[in-house]
């Protein structure tokens, strides 16, 4: 295995007249090949802000790059230009955005939003690009012949299918999912993470899945990042956080879904609201939810330390326990 | 321990340019005092149709709701508005249910000022109180909702739900627009308010976690049928209906376990439009067979509290004949 991806401190901030929103700050993150990679986290914790960083996607101005490298098969895609960029996106890596009912442009049919990615990376015909289209159809469950039909004439959940074509058209070696089920009902969002799951063993995809479902991660993920307030807290494989998780924030996040294996009285919430990225706090940005907390928390920024191989904690009662 | 809420036979459909939509067809289920009853089931399957029917927001096109020993099935305005004080509603979306030109305190004064219960000194003192019930800080009194976050915002919708005392609560889907953290407040205060106040609940929704922590009796509806009803333990363990059995198996479970061989349902929803006489989940059903294509299942009591309409759940599940 050999690494795809590795994102080195990478930093966002939004600057706008009045004040500057920190989206992502150091994020550090490393994909090998093949593997399936969890960023979790709340609404506003910088998770889609990572991903449009990695696609150089973020809105610019009020989007800014503050500093940090994404490196691609070893290159830095952040230092590429616009036209090298554009051949990256879409067949080497590709992405897979939220909503799939306002992903898709109603005024064209399917199979053109199809072909449009295979005939933009491919030297190939029309005719061979609406082949590959339509192989593509078949691929995610839905009849080829639908081709010429327009987004509005499929369910949602068949739309999503079609999202999931169109990225994984041009067999890209990455694949970033945007919460790719979360507009979805259950049992449709369970034949997509098959679907997805299955084409990526099939073409030895790597994805990084951005998603609020604990539970999805656990059936698709082989690590796993919690992100809180723009920083990853804990960083680990599927058993590490799961099954031995260190930050208080991956805690309270555990205590607060039912669970649906027996059922227990109350919840544990974690008290309190995420703070305003745009006036984060100087010491750690959990400090003021959380139940451990010490003078010492709300002064200094914590370090990532390694608890044990592989499983790294952001939080200064583990720094203290390491040391 | 009486029923509050009884319902018999409710059918609400709709007219539209296809046809007639069958939104609730035939459902029946009663209430106890005190109790929650879940209605889970996916977009499109009529719990909010459900809801909304049987505290007159949607007139029903037939069937008995029986309210408190009464039967409210047909009432006229006058009666309506008196009705109303003992049940209300708490809506989905905390970003379009609040009017986003009145302050938070207007919002909570608005129901008590409708049914004249207080005014000056006195509507302040109550609304006070209320904010206090749901924990608003009183700081937020004069706040508009566009500054507050999703989750004071459903607070909001929870203090005008309470501010006339009501017997019965709706809950649409009250914390599905919001993150896990805050979920869990909810919740949590919600489940608070109903043993203070003896409330009574509806809870829609579709996450089956949180159905299975907050209610008493769950309601699986496909459709705008029921499917099956039981004791909400009962359904987690024992489950009888094809289409529960998918439901449940499809929902991601956040543990680090086995990749078990999930039984997925194919397909999707089909229309409501014109149903005919057939199990509406045929379509879908791995047992289906030809009565399933000829008539529609009656919901059968399989076992004590518990229904289930399905011609053949008792060769799926191995069950012996009643009697």
């Amino acid at each position: 295995m050999s690494k795809i991806l590795e994102i080195k401190d990478l930093t966002i901030h939004y600057v706008t007249d009045s004040e500057v929103v920190r989206a992502v700050n150091d994020i550090s993150i490393e994909l090998e090949e093949g593997e399936s990679l969890g960023l979790v986290g709340e609404t506003g914790a910088g998770k889609t802000t990572t991903a449009l960083g990695v696609l150089g996607l973020v809105p610019n101005p009020p989007g800014k790059v503050i500093s940090g490298e994404v490196i691609y098969k070893g290159q830095d895609l952040l230092k590429l230009s616009d036209a090298e960029m554009r051949k990256i996106r879409g067949r080497e890596i590709s992405m897979i955005f939220q909503d799939p009912m306002t992903a898709l442009n109603p005024v064209l049919t399917v199979g053109d939003q199809i072909m449009e990615v295979v005939r933009l990376h491919q030297k190939v015909s029309k005719a061979e690009a609406m082949k590959r289209a339509m192989e593509m159809m078949e691929m995610v469950g839905i009849e080829g012949a639908r081709c010429g039909e327009y987004p509005h004439q499929f369910s949602g959940g068949m739309k999503q299918r079609i999202v999931i074509a169109i990225a994984l058209a041009c067999n890209p070696n990455l694949l970033i999912a945007d919460e790719p089920t979360t507009a979805l009902d259950v049992t449709i969002q369970a034949q997509v993470l098959d679907l997805i799951d299955n084409l990526k063993k099939k073409f030895n995809t790597s994805m990084l899945l951005i998603t609020h479902d604990l539970g999805v991660v656990a059936e698709v993920c082989d690590k796993v990042a919690i992100v809180y307030a723009g920083r990853i807290v804990e960083y680990g494989t599927l058993n590490h956080i799961y099954n031995n998780p260190h930050h208080p924030y991956t805690n309270g996040l555990f205590g607060s879904i039912p669970d649906f294996s027996h059922k227990a009285h109350r919840l544990n919430p974690i008290k309190g609201l995420m703070p305003d990225p745009s006036n984060l706090p100087e010491g750690c940005a959990f400090a003021e939810r959380c139940p451990h907390v010490t003078d010492a928390c709300r002064k200094k920024q914590p370090i990532a330390v390694e608890v044990e191989p592989g499983h790294f904690v952001r939080c200064l009662l583990h720094e203290k326990e390491v040391r | 321990m009486s029923n509050l809420l009884e319902v018999k036979n409710l059918k609400k459909y709709f007219k539209t340019n296809r046809g007639l939509l069958h939104a609730v067809d035939d459902v029946s289920f009663t209430i106890p005092r005190g109790k929650t009853l879940g209605i889970v089931g996916e977009s499109g399957c009529g719990k909010s149709t459900l809801g909304r029917t049987v505290i007159h927001l949607h007139e029903k096109t037939s069937g008995q709701i029986l309210f408190d020993g009464k039967d409210i099935s047909d009432v006229d305005k006058h009666q309506l508005k008196a009705l109303r004080e003992d049940m209300q509603m708490i809506f989905q979306d905390p970003f379009s249910s609040l009017n986003p030109r009145m302050s938070v305190s207007q919002l909570i004064a608005e129901p008590l000022l409708i049914y004249k219960k207080c005014s000056g000194k006195e509507l302040e003192q109550t609304v006070m109180q209320l904010m206090d019930t749901v924990g608003l800080a009183q700081r937020l009194y004069n706040s508009y909702p566009h500054e507050l976050d999703g989750g004071r915002r459903q607070r909001i919708g929870i203090a005008r739900a309470l501010a006339l005392s009501p017997k019965f609560i709706v809950c649409d889907e009250p914390v599905s627009a919001l993150d896990v953290s805050i979920q869990a407040q909810i919740i949590n205060l919600m489940q608070d308010l109903q043993e203070e106040h003896q409330l009574t609940y509806m809870f829609i929704t579709h996450d089956m976690s949180v159905v299975r922590h907050i209610s008493d009796d769950i309601m699986v509806m496909y459709l705008g049928m029921m499917v099956e009803c039981c004791d909400s333990e009962e359904i987690f363990h024992n489950r009888f209906h094809p289409y529960t059995k998918a439901l449940l198996d499809a929902v991601p479970i956040p543990q680090v376990r086995e990749k078990k061989e999930r039984r997925l349902i194919k397909g999707e929803i089909t229309s409501p439009i014109h149903p005919g006489d057939e199990c509406r989940f045929a379509k879908r059903c791995p047992y289906a067979d030809q009565i399933c294509f000829e008539k529609t299942p009656v919901s059968e009591e399989i076992c004590p509290g518990h229904f289930v309409s399905c011609h053949h759940v008792r060769e799926i599940n191995h069950l012996q004949e009643n009697k």
